[in-house]
């Protein structure tokens, strides 16, 4: 499909859409001025409406498609949580608007802060991290900060498991820290002895997400607790993988000190093609002093953002105002309409998904990667034998599986399990589509078999066949300009 | 049950497929004495009906006052298609395009925006969004002192003319890296950073140099100077740019004699709602030789098997999820919902209509001071040019004139001494493309009432020549 770019010609305008002109800039010296306007499209409304809504229509999403993406929660995303989050009292509300003309914005930080507080079991909770990856940022600078309020300085070392996400070593780093990955058993569990081995003065924290990415609950948890907190370290709980436990088991009861949640997998905002989500964190007692801001406050019937005169210890602020207000107002929503008796449904529901589907899979005959485990709210199968024996790989199977109209599982993550597809199917699906997603694996399993160049040359179906990476990275075309096409 | 699809009938043969007698077995490899009660501080729930009505009550409560702040969130006329297009569930609940063939859709937006900003900026590649506009900064600091060959520093300079929450975020995210940031004066008659006053920092060794245009103030910088000034002392420049002004202004690749290494800002005005403060999104530019420093996903166009064009996610090694522990930045998630209303938004206003935009909030803001400054004890803090915002100095304290005027329902600026004690009683007002003259003309009134009231310059009847 042509680019907007491509579909400009010089002269045209979506008229209605800018004020009249001319462009007066008389304040302006002009050495300071740009000679011409800069080389945007030049085309009409109805045109910039067909491209894009055509664009759209290229798209896999939640909406169109089972979309079994492990580690990514992709559930239904409510349409009234979109709706009433742009609600235009909540839209037209500037960042800096006095505490009076706030109280509706701030009474639903306040609530949501206290919702997540409450499933969480902690402490205290901060809503301005704006995705996963800057909740675990703010986490391990607060356990940082926690140290070194302690003068403990020779704390410079964060333990991650090898199953772990890759933003959890990325994070560390980015606070100054070192990076100690420890092995996992055959079980899936934590091998309990390399972690001891390690464990010393300094040791800052370690990083952790129960359940684990490789779909099982870590059992010892209890244990490792006792283990790091007598080295003198704090634990971390990355929240990637809080749909499995919601209402079930709290981070804060299992030991954590500091977590983070991700609103856009958990409570069920977009993932909007890449973002925004939310990354609220929670803390234990201790460091509560160090949580980013702001944070909103009740006092008495009045609610106002907290500050850095009321938290002189803050790790400090991680945007210009307040984080992804739009997406927090989005979970808000979400947490009521759930309510405390659907919090525990999520898991319960997530979880006989997953259980089901593996169980199924096994059936047809695939292989979990961890058979004696039980499966929480995804799992792992692994096709190393179809690779050994057919030739057919893990991308193999998952293009494949776009051609029957089923987005693909995870593919190679963790990076521990050879071959693998991680598995997510959320509570909001109906057995029927998992009883379809399965029989689609038998399908691609019999052609991996009968005809694998059927299989290894998906997708067939979809406006691309498989892309040319290695020449995306070779000959970068970043960019269109005039005359590059 | 709220948007889980199961029937009584479906649980039982899905309990008896898996070999379970109820759901809570499934539970069974978590402790025991870990299984949490029933959270007591969580509401029960509420139908979309009732969650409706609260939201409606709380959004109203809020109002609709005119708003005459910017300080980084500037309220623009957003074109209706933006958000319908934007919220059609195909872009609003896809995930990360990592499965190029089912994103195809996602994946050339993404590319038609990086063309969009480097044509804006006029640098040469973008990738696919940041955060925001502050951390979006931080990440440029981090890009340069790794990027800059030249110098093995880890100080940088920072204006206090820039935002003061870019500041604060920027030391937030650098500091555990032993990143020292410097910061330069303004000057107090222009509000600029006076190029004059560099020369005390000649002959040390600086990382980079972070060039904000417009300021906080909404004053123009001498650009090309301060670039020129960086490039010759080994440091890199990072603009800090507003998008909408890059429509009228001189673009950072054209800054100076080579222009700037990194540009960077925050993409708001680009069809994003004022909504509290985000989402946003932020933008990240850069020279060709800098790409494999940049953070963040970039997208690429390719060919497929078939030899036809398509998109994919490219350079994919800098990021976490590959390099792990060695990762440019720890960033995963982005903004791209923001960046997909940015695309639409500059493809409707296209170069003439943005630049329509930021030509109608100058006027409105000139307009605007005029009308303030008319006011007897009202002034300009600073001489020299502005974009779309000026920080003007009150005869009585601010604190109680804002309140003033946010009881009739007006924003009337931001109070900077918060930020910037040493101006006095001083204000920072903007006005953009909305405001209409009865806003203003409110404005003007009130506000001269108010500091009448305060017991500021005597309330003078004086003819009005705007």
């Amino acid at each position: 499909m042509a680019l907007i770019q491509e579909q400009s010609r010089p002269g045209r305008r979506a008229v209605a859409q800018a004020p009249a002109g001319p462009v007066r800039l008389e304040g302006i010296p002009a050495a300071m001025r740009r000679q011409a306007p800069p080389a945007l499209p030049e085309v009409s409304e109805m045109q910039v409406v067909r491209h894009y809504t055509r664009l759209s229509q290229k798209n896999f999403s939640i909406d169109t498609q089972f979309y079994p993406l492990g580690s990514c929660t992709m559930k239904y995303n409510p349409r009234g949580a979109n709706e009433l989050a742009m609600l235009p009292g909540f839209l037209g509300r500037h960042p800096e608007a006095p505490d009076g003309h706030s109280q509706g914005f701030l009474a639903c930080m306040h609530d949501l802060q206290e919702i997540l507080r409450e499933v969480t079991g902690m402490c205290a909770v901060s809503l301005s991290p704006m995705a996963g990856a800057q909740g675990e940022f703010a986490g391990v600078a607060m356990i940082r900060a926690y140290h070194r309020s302690r003068g403990d300085d020779a704390r410079q070392e964060i333990l991650v498991p090898d199953a772990a996400h890759g933003t959890n070593p990325a994070s560390a780093v980015m606070c100054g820290y070192r990076v100690r990955e420890i092995p996992t058993g055959d079980d899936g569990d934590i091998d309990l002895e390399a972690l001891q081995a390690v464990l010393g003065p300094h040791t800052a924290g370690i990083m952790l997400t129960n359940p684990s990415t490789l779909g099982v609950f870590e059992r010892h948890i209890g244990d490792i607790a006792g283990m790091v907190h007598d080295a003198g370290g704090l634990l971390y709980y990355d929240g990637a993988n809080l749909n499995a436990i919601l209402g079930k088991v709290r981070p804060g009861d299992m030991g954590f000190d500091v977590i983070h949640m991700n609103l856009h997998k958990t409570f069920s905002t977009p993932h909007g093609g890449g973002g925004p989500g939310a990354g609220p964190v929670g803390v234990s007692e201790r460091l509560e002093p160090f949580l980013p801001l702001p944070l909103v406050v009740r006092e008495g019937e009045e609610y106002r953002w907290l500050t850095e005169e009321d938290r002189p210890h803050s790790i400090g602020r991680l945007s210009a105002f307040a984080g992804n207000a739009g997406v927090l107002l989005r979970a808000y929503v979400y947490a009521r309409m759930l309510g405390r008796e659907g919090m525990s449904r999520v898991a319960d529901y997530s979880t006989l998904n997953a259980n089901y589907m593996l169980k199924r899979l096994q059936e047809a005959g695939f292989d979990p990667a961890y058979p004696d485990r039980r499966a929480t709210h995804e799992f792992i199968v692994t096709l190393r034998r179809q690779a050994r024996e057919l030739g057919v790989n893990t991308m193999d199977f998952a293009k494949r599986l776009l051609d029957f109209g089923f987005h693909a599982p995870t593919t190679y993550f963790p990076l521990l399990v050879p071959e693998c597809l991680l598995i997510e199917p959320t509570e909001t699906e109906d057995k029927a589509t998992l009883d379809a997603f399965v029989a689609a694996m038998a399908r691609i399993q019999e052609e991996a078999e009968r005809e694998p160049d059927k299989v290894k040359g998906a997708p067939w179906s979809l406006p691309v066949r498989r892309l040319d990476d290695v020449r995306a990275a070779r000959e970068l075309d970043l960019a269109w300009r005039p005359h590059s096409s | 049950m709220p948007f889980i699809p199961h029937t009584e009938e479906e649980v039982r043969e899905m309990l008896e497929a898996i070999g379970v007698q109820a759901i809570d077995d499934l539970f069974d490899e978590i402790p025991e004495e870990l299984r949490c009660g029933g959270l007591e501080a969580v509401p029960t729930g509420m139908s979309e009906m009732e969650v409706g009505q609260l939201m409606h009550r709380r959004a109203r409560q809020d109002g609709h006052a005119a708003c005459f702040i910017g300080a980084g969130a500037y309220d623009h006329h957003v074109p209706a298609a933006v958000w319908q297009l934007a919220t059609r569930g195909e872009f609003y609940t896809a995930y990360t395009p990592y499965q190029a063939e089912a994103s195809q859709g996602t994946l050339q937006l993404l590319y038609e925006y990086q063309s969009m900003m480097t044509a804006l900026t006029a640098m040469d590649v973008s990738n696919a969004s940041l955060y925001d506009g502050a951390s979006a900064l931080a990440e440029a600091v981090l890009m340069a002192v790794r990027a800059n060959r030249k110098s093995k520093s880890r100080r940088v300079l920072l204006p206090r003319s820039l935002h003061p929450a870019y500041r604060r975020v920027v030391h937030t995210i650098v500091h555990n890296q032993d990143i020292e940031l410097v910061e330069l004066p303004f000057d107090s008659s222009g509000g600029h950073t006076d190029p004059a006053l560099l020369a005390s920092y000649a002959g040390q060794d600086f990382a980079a140099l972070v060039i904000p245009q417009p300021n906080f103030f909404g004053v123009l910088e001498e650009v090309d100077a301060l670039t020129d000034w960086a490039h010759a002392n080994g440091a890199l420049a990072i603009a800090v740019v507003n998008p909408v002004a890059l429509a009228v202004l001189k673009p950072p690749g054209e800054w100076g004699r080579a222009g700037v290494d990194i540009c960077c800002g925050d993409g708001q005005p680009l069809g994003a709602p004022l909504s509290s403060g985000g989402p946003y999104f932020g933008f990240l530019c850069c020279r060709q030789s800098h790409v494999r420093q940049m953070p963040g996903r970039i997208i690429g166009r390719t060919l497929d098997l078939d030899g036809n064009t398509g998109y994919s996610l490219t350079l994919q090694a800098r990021e976490q999820h590959i390099r792990r522990s060695k990762a440019t930045s720890n960033i995963c998630t982005n903004q791209g919902l923001m960046v997909t209303a940015a695309t639409i938004h500059m493809a409707l206003l296209g170069g003439e209509g943005l630049a329509r935009v930021a030509g109608a909030c100058h006027e409105n803001t000139a307009g605007l001071v005029r009308r303030l400054c008319a006011i007897p004890g009202v002034e300009p803090l600073f001489d020299r040019p502005v974009f779309h915002e000026r920080a003007l100095r009150l005869p009585v304290p601010v604190k109680g004139v804002l309140r003033s005027l946010a009881a009739h329902n007006l924003l009337g600026g931001l109070d900077l001494s918060r930020d910037y004690p040493e101006l006095g009683d001083a204000i920072l007002v903007c006005a953009t493309e909305k405001r209409t003259d009865e806003e203003m003309t409110a404005f003007a009134e009130k506000l001269e009432r108010v500091i009448g009231l305060q017991g500021g310059a005597p309330c003078q009847l004086q003819p009005k020549e705007w």
